[in-house]
């Protein structure tokens, strides 16, 4: 039988707003454990919540960046449960009234196609705090200084059909929600996390099977791996003849695979209701409309000005506009060399690899885009090759100085001086002698090949700083003579 | 001195008759004297109190006293004082000291009072006759056998006995009007959102209320006048200019309408309460008051919905208190389960946990609609009864309870018979008006309550019927004997 996959994302986004999302305490991350936490963050009797109105605007960013309804009089509801780090007994959610309605977007298929994912809504909400689990000798030591962190749930509509498209929505929303600035993006300290809901059913049919969540997943590569994972196990269950059952299930990313964590009937009855410590949130057409001016350039938009003013293809500026920083890099290494082509292959590239392998993000880049375009801007005035410029890349990233300082320091200038390349071709080709003979003997539609031979020998000798088109040029008009 | 109401102790001060001190040392030397038997207090701050007074003086001879500097008072037990137990009357925060103050504290301690104790009441605040407190019931100085009504019961009966000149309470569903009417006090339940909750131990968050308990309607103005204003901590507070209450009294009350509801002097009313507020109504007729009967025809749903609403918003409001960070933690828990089982079962009383459980049984999941929606849709026609009443009279007026103070153990037993006590009461907070209760007179020796509703924000007028009506009459003059 075939099946089709059917996926719904909830992103759990953590606004940057430099306070809690009910109380005056930091967010910052990283902090000693309880002491970014206050009175109404401990949930000591008495206190209440007071609204932080930054989150309120974060919020209506996002909804207007995916051209949603923007709930004009939104209302937070308790969410009952007990767990050590949810100190106040409930979560300050929203329930029935989200401060975003619905809404889209478009995300980028490998195919080149792209395709549009329904947003069902985004509300605000309350982070819980932390259990700590080890280092207690059997105790739990609980740390509250995430606690109020203001979080922004992204529900979708269920529209993906393949991990690759749960990664791919997962991606606009992270492209999407750091362009806006309303959050920092930081899939490793948790800023940014995924659960996603899997289920599969026969082609064809209208009705959606039994679905399984999979919860916080904080990577995109997860995001894939987990759904691959978790629909191969669904379909062999169907297919051996049994039934999936609801339930929420963990991805182990060590052995690639998801586990229960409880099922549908262990689930809790949240006891939703209106909070009656906090207003509505009434939203005035006004206040949309002026933060509807401030909006940057969303990404698909910038995507499509990559397109047409630097020539770059559709996959290079999708590839370049995913996140707000690499986009101004980008730009900032196009504009400053005239070279869009040449920036996008270095950024792209050599950049991007360095990175990865860094395991770090474009702003912590060590090498900055103003060094990246004094790097490009040599090649472009052949003082370097391409090859050259590598090396010189390599000692940039490695802290060694400019594209200027790294050539001189290391001689790396190339050689365009026609009498000193000649000299070397020259004794090249006084030493090949025979391989001289072989080429000139040979049919003229053989010799193009055979000239790599001698290329590689002058570069060689030049230490790789002749210019590669003098060089041909030259050898050719020896050879051929 | 403590024959004096607050109004006569301030002008005393002043005049340098006594010293905060000395006035202080009076009321703590009472309490020591006649609190063993009322157990009206849960905590006596003598050394606190003693250094406030002192801090008062000092303030007063810089010539920076206001009319409340160096007055003392007593707060119920709901308020968080930073530095002094609040228990709430339960065993799960027996052990509990705030570290920081309620704004209703904060507030009053900027005005110069000073602070004797924290007072008795009912558990988290739910009852109406104190005797659900952890630390034993209150003792109503009217009567020894008879309870003094709840919750605030502390605070009614220590003013009662004069132990404190005032007191703060709290209202839900008629905290501070029952056990001011049953202890022949005066006290005032402000519209909702008058005065900050913040620090005040959440019941019910949509009705929960502070105001002032006294001797009469000029000390609760003058107190209240410390107590209300907009407080950016509390998100329901309302930003709302406070008129000075005080200055507001003394405009004289002819032509003022005043509306009977018909619903409120129905059967269950005891004939004695019902002649005693016949009598105050002739008094307001003197007084050239005009009477219009009325209709608030959803008045019989009032208790049912209450207890609904309230019990909803209690059973989400405790569950903090869970044994994790602070209060009562049961022994040796075994896991998680056990720990939050045990501590909560252990530390909570009977009343408490039944209103937990009717409370989350309205909420769940397939009753929401039928119990909690339903309830909150039933309280905005109860709100627009009061709405349009209104818009025919001033102040409503009525009983503040259907029968004197009752004995005690008398309904402890039959939860039904104890919430009808606050049947008076109850609509008031669900329509979030402003409400008082001041003595009216005495059935079989004990004091009965005379109420008046106001409109939203009204309390400058409420205060002002209430006080033409005590420079008429001498009722909360009266004294329990022994006292």
């Amino acid at each position: 039988m075939e099946w089709e996959t059917v996926i719904g994302c909830e992103i759990h986004t953590q606004l940057a707003t430099k306070s809690k999302i009910f109380s005056g305490a930091a967010t910052a991350y990283g902090a000693e454990p309880n002491t970014q936490a206050c009175a109404v963050d401990l949930g000591l009797p008495g206190v209440l919540p007071v609204l932080n109105k930054e989150a309120v605007r974060m919020a209506v960013m996002f909804g207007l960046a995916v051209n949603a309804e923007i709930g004009k009089r939104s209302v937070f509801a308790r969410k009952n449960y007990f767990y050590p780090d949810l100190p106040k007994g409930y979560q300050i959610s929203q329930f029935e009234l989200p401060i975003v309605g619905k809404g889209e977007l478009s995300i980028e298929l490998e195919d080149g196609q792209s395709k549009v994912v329904g947003i069902t809504r985004a509300h605000l909400e309350e982070d819980a705090g932390k259990s700590l689990h080890e280092d207690f000798h059997g105790m739990t030591g609980i740390d509250l200084n995430r606690a109020g962190t203001p979080l922004l749930e992204i529900v979708s509509d269920p529209d993906m059909r393949s991990g690759k498209e749960a990664a791919a929505y997962m991606r606009k929303v992270h492209s999407l929600v750091t362009c806006l600035g309303i959050c920092d993006g930081n899939l490793q300290e948790g800023s940014f996390r995924c659960d996603v809901n899997v289920s599969v059913r026969p082609k064809g049919q209208a009705e959606y099977g039994t679905r399984a969540e999979i919860k916080n997943l904080n990577s995109f590569r997860f995001v894939e791996k987990a759904v691959e994972y978790e629909v191969a196990r669904q379909i062999a269950i169907i297919e051996g003849g049994g039934k999936v059952v609801q339930e929420t299930r963990l991805f182990d990313a060590d052995k690639g695979e998801t586990r229960s964590m409880r099922s549908k009937e262990e689930a809790n009855d949240y006891r939703y209701f209106p909070d009656p410590d906090l207003l509505p949130v009434v939203i005035e057409d006004d206040f949309i409309e002026a933060l509807r001016a401030t909006l940057p350039e969303l990404p698909d938009a910038r995507k499509l000005r990559f397109i047409e003013a630097f020539g770059l293809s559709a996959y290079d500026a999708a590839f370049l506009t995913g996140s707000r920083e690499l986009g101004d890099y980008f730009e900032a290494v196009a504009k400053a060399t005239g070279e869009a082509k040449l920036a996008a292959n270095w950024v792209m590239g050599e950049l991007s690899a360095a990175l990865n392998r860094a395991d770090t993000g474009i702003a912590d880049s060590p090498i900055s885009a103003v060094q990246l375009a004094g790097l490009i801007a040599r090649i472009k005035d052949n003082t370097i090759s391409g090859k050259i410029a590598k090396e010189v890349f390599e000692a940039m990233w490695n802290g060694e100085g400019d594209a200027d300082q790294v050539i001189d320091k290391k001689g790396l200038k190339q050689i365009t001086d026609s009498g000193a390349i000649e000299a070397i071709i020259d004794e090249v080709l006084a030493n090949n002698a025979a391989q001289v003979d072989n080429y000139r003997n040979a049919e003229p539609d053989k010799r193009g090949k055979m000239i790599g031979f001698f290329v590689g020998q002058v570069m060689k000798a030049s230490q790789g700083k002749a210019n590669p088109g003098q060089v041909n040029q030259l050898l050719k008009a020896k050879l051929d003579g | 001195m403590h024959t004096k109401t607050l109004a006569e102790l301030s002008a005393g001060l002043a005049a340098g008759e006594f010293t905060s001190v000395e006035l202080t040392e009076h009321f703590l030397a009472r309490i020591r004297q006649y609190d063993g038997e009322l157990n009206s207090f849960i905590t006596v701050s003598e050394e606190q109190a003693l250094e406030q007074a002192r801090a008062a003086d000092v303030r007063r001879g810089a010539g920076k006293a206001g009319p409340l500097t160096g007055i003392p008072l007593a707060h119920k037990d709901i308020f968080c004082t930073d530095g002094v137990r609040t228990s709430c009357a339960s065993k799960m925060l027996d052990p509990f000291i705030a570290p920081y103050d309620a704004t209703v504290v904060a507030r009053l301690g900027e005005a110069g009072m000073v602070m004797l104790g924290k007072t008795n009441m009912d558990e988290f605040a739910m009852g109406s006759s104190n005797e659900t407190s952890y630390y034993g019931p209150v003792k109503n100085p009217w009567d020894t056998q008879s309870v003094p009504g709840g919750s605030s019961g502390g605070s009614a009966a220590s003013v009662a006995a004069r132990l404190a000149p005032a007191a703060t309470g709290t209202d839900t569903g008629g905290s501070i009007r029952q056990p001011a009417a049953l202890c022949g006090i005066t006290g005032l339940k402000p519209t909702y959102g008058r005065v900050s909750r913040y620090g005040m131990i959440a019941f019910a968050s949509s009705l929960d209320q502070a105001g002032p308990m006294a001797a009469s309607a000029e000390d609760c103005a003058l107190l209240l006048n410390a107590m209300a204003g907009f407080d950016g901590r509390d998100s329901t507070s309302a930003e709302r200019e406070v008129p000075d209450y005080h200055a507001a009294l003394g405009g004289d009350i002819q032509g003022l309408r005043i509306g009977l509801p018909k619903e409120y002097f129905g059967e269950g009313l005891d004939p004695q309460v019902a002649a005693a507020v016949q009598a105050a109504i002739t008094e307001y007729k003197k007084l050239g008051a005009e009477l219009v009967e009325i209709s608030l025809p959803n008045t019989h749903l009032a208790v049912p919905t209450y207890y609904v609403v309230a019990p909803a918003e209690c059973s989400s409001n405790l569950s903090r208190m869970d044994g994790v960070r602070f209060g009562y933690r049961c022994e040796d828990p075994k896991d998680l389960e056990d720990l939050y089982k045990r501590s909560r079962g252990e530390g909570f009383g009977p009343e408490v946990k039944r209103r937990i459980m009717v409370g989350a049984y309205a909420l769940s999941s397939g009753y929401y609609d039928a119990y909690y929606l339903k309830a909150q849709q039933i309280r905005q026609l109860i709100s627009r009864d009061f709405i349009e009443a209104f818009k025919q009279v001033d102040v409503i007026l009525g009983p503040t309870t259907p029968t004197p103070a009752f004995r005690l153990g008398e309904k402890k037993d039959d939860p039904v018979a104890m919430y009808l006590a606050d049947i008076y009461t109850i609509a008031v907070n669900l329509a979030g008006l402003p409400g008082m209760s001041l003595p009216c007179g005495f059935a079989d020796k004990l004091p009965v309550g005379l109420q008046l509703i106001g409109n939203y924000f009204d309390e400058a007028r409420l205060l002002n019927v209430a006080h033409q009506y005590q420079l008429a009459t001498d009722w909360h003059r009266h004294l329990p004997d022994g006292f």
